[in-house]
């Protein structure tokens, strides 16, 4: 199958039902979106597929064949950050990190869509990914100073 | 101010040696004369030399060997050890360092010693030196137990300064200028004409010269760093998913693992493994204990053939079904499971006895779970000659030793590669990863393997949270509380925990009790009770251990006798507290939540009090009772740990720790049916979500005479708060966790 990851396109050699996740993890080595649940509960695998937040464990990698796959290395680098992230360093939101990816992947997409949301709107979207640390109360503030980045950009 | 005459001679010796290209400042475990026997059996490999800070030509390293479970640990070693080294994030690097017995925590030791915290006598302090000296003599290197910050507070700046000083001793020797004509900053010796000598260019002198000693730490007005807002080194890499955690290693030709073990926790009578081994991908499916290990080429296909595999389970070596346990535990509060009477003042059976009425309560608090996001595994390779294995654990030297086990090694050969963890709340104090990993290694010599478990064998192999009782007797009069008698029934996670790697604990289990006996209450009549029931399923300890079960039974119980009384219970709690420090305390989370100030209608506002690993925490927490159920509106919370290391992280770790106190008290629990977890992912165990989290005020008091660690406090006194407000609100008192049971959240 052919898969287009992060603007690069890609040959791989898979089973049709392998969840995109472990196309991503351990074909391809791109490393960002994470295994936490297996079952979309959780959300630490997000990814955007034409650009917006899919589950990449409970999409199969058939399903992502030649659609536009972005994985957190493809929103931002350190060196050149996309607007949630620098508002996700700016709020120093992590802790663990672990499901972080994926909190950002779901915000990018939900501000594309709103770029003025609500604060019941935010709580409503970010709502589907988990993070057993807590960073809640500093995701809600990153999510608004970058919906004001994005605004203003 | 702490010199090193003060402390470092008694607890270690810094030095410094060559290494290549340049030099290390660290200290030596020496063996050495000492009239204590205890301390008279160092072995020899305990002599060596444990670097924190290594400098060569090429750059600046400095070890952080308190693993980051996402606490921010290595930043916060790191901020240490730089303070008094005059170095900036960004200009060294850091490593965990191999496991090492002169990495010994100094923090964990004291605190077993059987004294509230709040008790500076003499009895309680030798109490404390002698626990600490145990704890040097048997080297445990240990992360938990919010004690990587009282561990590392005074030993990593002892090692900056000794480091800073040696440098700037080779720049005098190496430029001729007198070391008072010095300055440090920036990682650079600054010479009196303003020209810089970089530390890296200093390295190869100062190897050559004996290091200083006498050296003494910075008075607190001069910090640069320590109690400044600072940036966590892994923001930005965590921020990008440019982090490598241990889940996210490779290695070319390496293997994938997977593992499906008895989730009775007994053997395996026998498997059929023929269909798994067809399947795409599998290389090997091997006999581990208890369960097989499938060895595939993608870790989703060795999950996939882990489920093709049928095993046949032994029984549980513990009661099949939950209600068993319950009984087990409520039939232990008898005088043959008394494990200590912790506290005992005035006379309470007098005065129940006595008492026209008297108040009673039960209460409950299941098992549950740990469940990090990232789930557990590690990366390993086994030859004959050494074991190099990959991964992040709370006791790295415990999991050599279980390692040497499995493959036979000498304990020097197995090499750990401490790694960012995604998240641990006890977790990774255990080893199940650690020796599946080794014997999977063990059986495939010369091969790289990575090992992860699926969310369903985690869940299914993790080892929750102890079960446990509490029956509370009390009597109140003249709007005042006067008894308080606590009974406590639990399975000694403890026990548990360290019976798994074969130490025994003797001695009661203070955590059975902890933050139930230590109350800093003048109660006339305050006895508690703790009683042992014996192991059940197996535990551990989960995020702040005993105070999370025995401190939500305590402030519960004490809050329904205020009310008995017809008293404030933030006056009432004020008034019977002997501890000037959590005065501030509850006086700083009331005047910060308005307490007093009318609620509408349907809502309700609660307070609690725990005391913790030393620190005394108070919440107040609003909610309102809606349609749809209770929501959590605000939480005000003031914590004392004498001295803030990072506002910013420190803000993080009390939310978080909130966040996690509230989210398993509202719906979270393990149940056990034909001997297995009836949980197995997020969504029957589901924590706190986003809607539901509250506001949450942070205050950080430092009245504390001693520094404390903040990872766990926050989390004992947020189910009692939460149970208080909702009874305010409603009317409704909830005695078991999770909540849920009783209560619909929104």
């Amino acid at each position: 199958m052919r898969l287009t990851v992060n603007r690069a396109t890609y040959e791989v050699d898979v089973e049709d039902d392998m969840p995109l996740l472990w196309a991503l993890r351990d074909e391809l080595k791109i490393k960002g979106p994470k295994y936490g649940c297996g079952i979309a509960q959780c959300g630490a695998c997000t990814v955007h597929l034409d650009g917006i937040a899919v589950r990449a464990c409970s999409i199969t990698t058939k399903q992502a064949e030649g659609r536009e796959i972005t994985t957190i290395e493809g929103l931002g680098t350190p060196d050149a950050l996309h607007a949630v992230q620098e508002a996700w360093v700016e709020h120093q939101v992590v802790q663990c990190g672990y499901c972080q990816p994926g909190q950002i992947m779901s915000a990018a997409s939900f501000l594309s869509m709103h770029p003025e949301p609500t604060d019941e709107q935010i709580d409503q979207a970010m709502s589907a990914n988990l993070c057993r640390c807590g960073t809640y109360p500093r995701i809600r503030e990153a999510v608004k100073a970058a919906a004001a980045k994005l605004q203003g950009a | 101010m702490a010199s090193i005459g003060k402390i470092a001679r008694r607890t270690f010796l810094v030095g410094s040696v060559a290494i290549a290209g340049g030099v290390a400042f660290g200290y030596y475990a020496v063996k050495k004369p000492h009239k204590n026997p205890l301390l008279d059996d160092l072995a020899n490999g305990e002599a060596a030399f444990n670097p924190w800070v290594k400098i060569s030509s090429e750059g600046v390293t400095l070890i952080t060997p308190h693993t980051d479970l996402g606490q921010g640990a290595y930043s916060m070693q790191a901020a240490l050890i730089a303070e008094e080294l005059d170095i900036e994030f960004g200009q060294f690097d850091v490593d965990p360092g191999p496991p090492a017995a002169a990495y010994y925590n100094t923090a964990i030791g004291p605190e077993i010693a059987p004294f509230r915290s709040t008790d500076e006598s003499f009895q309680a302090n030798a109490a404390r030196e002698f626990f600490g000296a145990v704890g040097k003599l048997t080297g445990i290197q240990g992360t938990g137990g919010s004690s990587s910050v009282p561990d590392s507070f005074e030993k990593l700046r002892l090692a900056g300064a000794v480091a800073r000083e040696t440098l700037k001793k080779a720049a005098a020797e190496q430029t001729g200028v007198a070391i008072e004509d010095l300055k440090t900053a920036n990682g650079a010796v600054i010479l009196p004409d303003g020209s810089e000598l970089k530390y890296t260019e200093l390295a190869a002198t100062a190897a050559e010269i004996k290091p200083v000693q006498n050296v003494t730490l910075r008075d607190p007005s001069q910090w640069r760093l320590v109690g400044k807002p600072m940036q966590r080194m892994d923001i930005v890499p965590k921020s990008t998913g440019t982090l490598t955690f241990g889940i996210d290693l490779e290695f070319e030709n390496m293997h994938h693992a997977t593992v499906k073990v008895n989730p009775r926790r007994g053997p395996m009578l026998s498997y059929d493994a023929s269909a798994a081994e067809a399947m795409r991908g599998v290389k090997r499916v091997l006999p581990v204990t208890n369960g097989v290990a499938v060895i595939a080429d993608n870790t989703w296909r060795a999950f996939k053939a882990a489920e093709a595999i049928t095993c046949d389970w032994g029984p549980a070596p513990y009661p099949a079904e939950q209600e068993d346990h319950w009984n087990a535990v409520a039939n232990s509060f008898t005088a043959e499971h008394l494990d200590n009477e912790w506290r005992h003042d005035g006379d309470a059976d007098a005065a129940l006895e006595a008492a026209d009425s008297v108040v009673e309560a039960e209460y409950r608090a299941p098992y549950v779970a740990h469940q990090p996001l990232e789930p557990i595994g590690a990366v390993i390779m086994v030859t004959d000659a050494r074991v190099d294995i990959w991964v992040g654990n709370q006791f790295p030297r415990f999991a050599q030793q279980q390692i040497a086990d499995v493959t036979g090694h000498d304990v020097d050969d197995i090499h750990i590669y401490g790694q960012y963890v995604g998240g641990s709340f006890g977790h990774r104090l255990e080893f199940e990863n650690v020796t599946l990993a080794a014997e999977i290694g063990n059986q495939m010599r010369g091969e790289i393997i990575k090992l992860t478990f699926s969310r369903e064998e985690d869940f299914a192999q993790d080892f929750p949270r102890q079960i446990t009782m509490s029956r509370g007797k009390g009597v109140v009069g003249n709007g005042k509380v006067d008894t308080f008698d606590l009974s406590i029934a639990s399975v000694s996670a403890s026990e548990s925990q360290f019976g798994r790697i074969g130490l025994s604990s003797p001695g009661p289990d203070g955590q059975i009790a902890a933050g139930a006996w230590n109350m800093p209450y003048a109660i006339p009549n305050y006895r508690m009770t703790a009683y042992k029931t014996h192991e059940l399923a197996p535990t551990s300890s989960w995020r702040s251990v005993g105070a999370s079960t025995a401190g939500f039974f305590a402030d519960s119980f004490l809050d329904e006798l205020i009310h008995a009384a017809g008293a404030d219970p933030v006056e009432e709690r004020l008034r019977l507290m002997d501890h000037d420090v959590s005065r501030k305390v509850l006086e700083a989370a009331a005047e910060m939540s308005n307490w007093g100030s009318p609620l509408g209608p349907n809502r309700g506002r609660g307070v609690a009090f725990v005391e913790s690993f030393g620190v005394p925490v108070a919440e107040v927490i609003e909610v309102t009772m809606t349609d749809a159920g209770i929501k959590i509106d605000k939480v005000f919370i003031a914590a004392d740990v004498g001295k803030i290391v990072d506002p910013v992280n420190f803000d993080n770790q009390v939310k978080g720790g909130v966040v996690w106190g509230l989210g398993h008290a509202m719906n979270c629990e393990i149940t056990y049916s034909d001997g297995m977890a009836q949980q197995s992912n997020y969504h029957a165990h589901e924590g706190m979500r986003l809607h539901q989290c509250p506001e949450i005020i942070v205050r950080g008091l430092e009245n504390a005479e001693k520094i404390r660690g903040v990872g766990e406090p926050p989390v004992p006194p947020a189910a009692p708060a939460l149970a208080n407000a909702i009874f305010a609100a409603t009317g409704k008192r909830i005695r078991e966790m999770p909540f849920n049971k009783h209560i619909q959240f929104v």
